[in-house]
This record gives C-alpha cells, structure tokens and sequence, in this order.
C-alpha cells in the first residue's frame, strides 16, 4: 500500500468517527423522544423519573384523530361492548368517543397548500429559469437579485397588508390564498435553483434541436425539460418541504377552512392540560415525510438549501 | 463576389423574420415566461411592501377600518426610535443571533472538519446530523417546551444526570436569566448541520496537492490548518453565516413557540414583537413603520456583508 501524506491515519478516523457519531445520537434523541411519546399513554408521558421504556399504547394516536366526552361508569356500563380497539382504549378512560378530531383536515389542508405551491413554483420558475439562463434579458442580474431579495423580508412585515388585501378580496383563511402566497415565498428559491440546474445543459443540446426545425418552444419541452427532470424533481421537494413547514403566515392568515397542521399541533389539548402523546403523534405523522425526503435529497442538499450558491 | 440566389435572399431576411416562420421569436418567449413571475412578486411582495410603507405615515388600525386615517409624517418613527421595549427586543435579538451564530459557527466547523477525516460511513452519519434543519420549526419549539418541563422534561433530566443538579431546581424557559439560553440551545440543534454542510463543501475544494506541497516544504499540521485550511473554507463559511444571520434576524416561528417572547419580555424577538403590536394590538400604522425599519436594516447590513465576503472571494 502506498504512503500518502494528505490522508488521515487510522486511529485519527476513528477517533473522528467516534465524535461525529456520539454528536448524532445527541442529536437524535429529541426526534427518538418525541417518537416514543407517541406510543405512551399520558400519565407514562408526564412520569418522574421520565420513562424510556414503557407498555406501548396507541392512545395517542387515538386522540389524535378523535374528540371525546366523558361519561358516568353507570352509563358506560350500560353500553354495548366496544366495537373497535379505539373505543376499548377511549372507555379505559371513563369516555366515549364524540367525533372526529380536526387534525385529518389539517393534515389535508397541508397536503393541498404544499402541493399547489409546489406545482405553481415550478411551473413559473422553470419557465423563468430557462429564460434566464438561455435569453438576454435587459437588467438580468438586477432583476435575478430582486427574485432573490423578496426573501429577506420578515414574513410578519409583509403579513399586515397581505392581511389587509386578502380581507378585501375575499382570500383570508382560503386554500388558493394560502397557495399563492407560499408560490409568492417559494418562486425565489425556485428560479435560482432551476437556473442552476439549467445552466449545466449544453446549448448545443438546444441550438441541434432547432437547426433540425424545432421551434424554441419545442426545444424547450422535448429537449430542455426531459435533461432537467432531476434538478427540477429536487427543486420540487424543497419547495413543498417549507410550503409543509411554514409557520408565520399560516398563524396570522388562517383561522378555519385553510388552516394547515404546523399552527394546529401545539393546540391540541386533553384532560387537564396538554396532551402530549396525542401531538407526539401528530407531530410524528408530520415529521416522517420530510424525514423521508430529506434522505432522498441528500445529494442535493446543499444546493438547495443555499439557493444554488454551493454546488459541491 | 457572386452570390447563388438561395444565400442572397437568406442574406436579406430579418433574423426577426426568420424566426418568426419557425414560432414566437426569443425576446417574446423571454416575457413570456418571465412575466408570469415578477407580475406573481409585484402583487405579493412588492405592493404589500409599498402599502407598508404607506401605511407607516398614517394612524390606520386594521381593526378599525371605518375610522378616518390621518397622516401623521414621521411621528410613528420617531416613536419607535425612543420606545425602550423595541430597542430590549432589538438587544434579544443581538444576543440570540451572536450567540447562534458563534456556536454553529465553532460546532458546524468541527464537524465538518471531522467529517472530513473520510472514515467509513461518513455519508451515513452527515445525513442523520442533518435531518433536524429540515422540520417544521413551529412543531421543532413545541416539542423543545415538553423538553425543557422541570421534573418530567427529558433536557432537565439530562442535565441533572450529568451535573448532580436536581432536575426540578431550575425552569429553562421560565427563569429569567434561562431562557434567552433556552432559545438559543434549540437553534443551535436545528441549525449547526447547515453551517457544517457548507463547510463540508468548503473543505472537500481545497485540492490535495495544496496539502501535499505543504508537506514537502515540512510545514507543521498546525501552520497548514491556519494557512491553507481556514482561509480556502473562510468564503464558505461567510456564506452560511449570511444565511443564518439573515434567518435569524428574521426569526418567528421556533421562538414564539418555545416561549412566546416571556417570561417577561426576555426572549421578545424583534419579529415576536411586530407580531403583537401588529396583530395584538392592532397599531397597525406603528408596526409598519418597525417593519420598515427591520427589512432596511436587513437590507443593509445584508449587502454590506455581501461586498465583504466578495472582497474575501477575490483575494
């Protein structure tokens, strides 16, 4: 084996692993608490000494998704037997089960607010970083810059007259408010994305297709997109990971109809204060797909995060 | 020169012209698919910001839209510049992004630079260190507040483990002299996996021959790491801190949940305070004068920090 002076010796890498990885279990153990407290019951989550380890239950997740009202033991015994393991859970309590809680509805709210905001970033951005990656557009660099500025306002500054706006318009606490305005936050972080991820395709590509007889417009969709199908799939998880995460707008803008999940979790409340199993596991059905995707994006992680400024 | 037909008359057709025969010309195509998106950034940031500005020279209450609006000049400003609770959360918020920044900054870079030994499974453990900065802030400060709860709080817990403190003895969001710290241990969670991606990226395009040729020249590990090591990673990581110290100027969601500026007016960010004179208290004309003021002050030192880092790029 040959000697090499820039590499690190071995016991050098294993101390190195050995301290990264200690600082990853640190980092882990909140996301592993707040798992495991999804499948506590609530006394088990509010316990001194705090409990690792303890009986698994679903009532929490059970909560979650239902509203309960509490009931007298001679009702409840005069009940017919519980039909599913989700009343067996909720009587063990002295309650019946009321209805649905809001949370599916929230979730739903997130699902469509994220994916139309996601949709409409990419169809204006990548339309945009075409343009201005192949065109010469008068003011380009001036115009990139402004794209790329509109992030640096706090969102509660822009807040007041959007409030404003939408009371007149009649957009407040609605899901196309609410997706206008994520695509509004997002199309920065699009445009400057895509342009990068656009910028890598040869010219030559293009400038073949139209001496073939394509059109512009043709060279576009059969040549363009089809090379940048991977930069803009990437751009398109980012931008639906912070529609999913936004928190500021969604707090002042919607109330009811719109609301998505990050506003509603921290309020769900039980018996005698908070109930932390039932967000646990609200908190765990909304973290798990971002965790999922941010494992799928690793490769470009860091452009993304830094608006295309670092490649690697 | 002599000319065959064909070539003349190509010769004399208009670019224009020809591209016309083969669809829109460039320059439409260009508006075309420009305009959809400053028209989307003019109508949703840009005449917001405009009636902000507006907004800032009058009286107007947005809970009181029937009341006449007067405009009163600069006197909301000039009360802004002399209310001793803006300039506390001006303070919570130095203390909260110096702070942040140092210990991501000290904490990202020694990572990156023992994730940089390169010893087996690297990539694996980058990937879990990261997973925190991509999650929901508002749900990442909820769930730090059942961490904190004295007695039952698993962070209480740990700390009194280690130290022999009891584990109820101190409230981490509920003592004065705690929480401007609490605030800052959760960003510090989230966040230093960012500053060491962009110094991971920072150390892997410093080329070997620079550390090879070094070696050759018996410059000590401590000189190269001070000579080659810090200044080829110092744009990158004057990058990261740009961001984060733009993030956290601007910072909202994470804090508000986490303590909703108290107890008392300690952890009041500067955003945690426009929120509630703009939506609590409904002064809307004096909150958009503070909102004025916050994005010019990001504005500027933002591109006073940009000309720095392209002096440091150049040299």
């Amino acid at each position: 084996m040959s000697y090499s002076i820039t590499e690190p010796s071995s016991r050098q890498k294993t101390l190195a692993a050995f301290l990264v990885i200690t600082y990853a279990v640190i980092t882990l153990v909140p996301l592993l608490w707040v798992f495991m407290t999804g499948f506590k019951t609530p006394p088990d989550s509010i316990s001194y000494p705090p409990k690792i380890f303890s009986e698994p239950s679903l009532e929490g997740y059970v909560n979650l998704f239902t509203t309960r009202t509490r009931v007298t033991p001679e009702r409840l015994a005069e009940l017919p037997p519980p039909a599913n393991f989700a009343e067996e859970i909720v009587r063990d309590r002295n309650m019946v089960i009321a209805g649905k809680s809001k949370y599916g509805e929230r979730f739903l709210n997130s699902v469509i607010i994220g994916f139309g905001s996601t949709f409409l970033s990419i169809f204006l951005g990548t339309l945009a970083a075409y343009a201005f990656s192949r065109f010469n557009i008068p003011l380009k660099d001036d115009l990139l810059f402004f794209i790329l500025s509109t992030r640096m306002m706090p969102p509660i500054a822009v807040a007041i007259p959007i409030f404003l706006m939408y009371r007149k318009l009649g957009l407040s606490d609605t899901h196309l408010g609410m997706i206008l305005l994520y695509t509004a936050v997002n199309i920065s972080l699009a445009v400057w994305l895509l342009k990068g991820f656009i910028d890598e395709i040869p010219k030559e590509y293009e400038e073949a297709a139209l001496i073939d007889g394509y059109t512009r417009f043709q060279a576009f969709y059969k040549v363009v997109l089809p090379q940048a199908a991977t930069g803009i799939a990437s751009t398109a998880i980012f931008c639906l990971i912070f529609a999913w995460n936004e928190y500021a707008f969604a707090v002042l803008l919607t109330s009811g109809t719109a609301q998505t999940a990050p506003p509603f979790i921290p309020t769900i409340i039980g018996v005698g204060g908070l109930d932390w199993p039932a967000m646990a596991a609200g908190a765990t059905l909304f973290l798990l797909p971002v965790l999922i995707f941010t494992v799928m994006l690793r490769k470009h992680l860091l452009r993304g995060i830094t608006f295309g400024a670092v490649r690697k | 020169m002599s000319m065959n037909p064909v070539d003349a008359a190509a010769k004399h057709t208009p670019p224009s012209v020809a591209r016309r025969v083969k669809g829109l010309s460039d320059k439409t195509i260009a508006w075309l698919f420009v305009g959809p998106t400053i028209f989307l950034l003019l109508a949703i940031n840009i005449f917001p910001l405009i009636w902000t500005v507006y907004l800032s020279f009058t009286n107007f209450k947005a809970n009181r839209p029937n009341r006449e609006v007067k405009y009163v000049g600069f006197k909301n400003y000039e009360r802004i510049l002399n209310d001793a609770d803006i300039w506390l959360s001006m303070q919570a918020t130095a203390h909260f992004l110096i702070w942040t920044i140092v210990l991501q900054v000290l904490i990202g870079f020694a990572l990156a630079w023992l994730i940089n030994r390169k010893f087996k499974g690297n990539d694996m453990w980058t990937t879990i260190i990261v997973l925190p900065m991509m999650l929901s802030p508002a749900v990442v400060g909820n769930f730090w507040t059942f961490f904190y709860q004295p007695q039952i709080g698993i962070f209480n817990y740990v700390v009194s483990f280690f130290t022999g403190a009891d584990a109820s003895s101190f409230e981490m969001l509920g003592s004065v002299s705690l929480a401007p710290w609490s605030i800052v241990i959760v960003d510090t969670w989230m966040w230093t996996p960012f500053v060491m991606l962009i110094c991971l990226a920072g150390l892997r395009s410093i080329p070997d021959y620079i550390y090879e040729a070094a070696a050759i020249d018996r410059a000590s590990k401590w000189r190269q790491f001070w000579t080659i090591t810090v200044p080829m990673v110092l744009p990158f990581l004057m990058l990261a801190v740009l961001f984060r110290g733009i993030e956290n100027f601007k910072m909202f969601d994470l804090v508000v949940q986490l303590t909703g500026g108290g107890p008392g007016s300690t952890t009041e960010l500067a955003s945690i305070n426009l929120k509630r004179e703009a939506f609590e208290k409904w002064r809307t004309g004096y909150s958009s004068a503070f909102a004025i003021i916050l994005f010019v002050t990001v504005f500027g030192l933002a591109s006073i920090y940009v000309k720095a880092l392209n002096k440091v790029k150049e040299r």
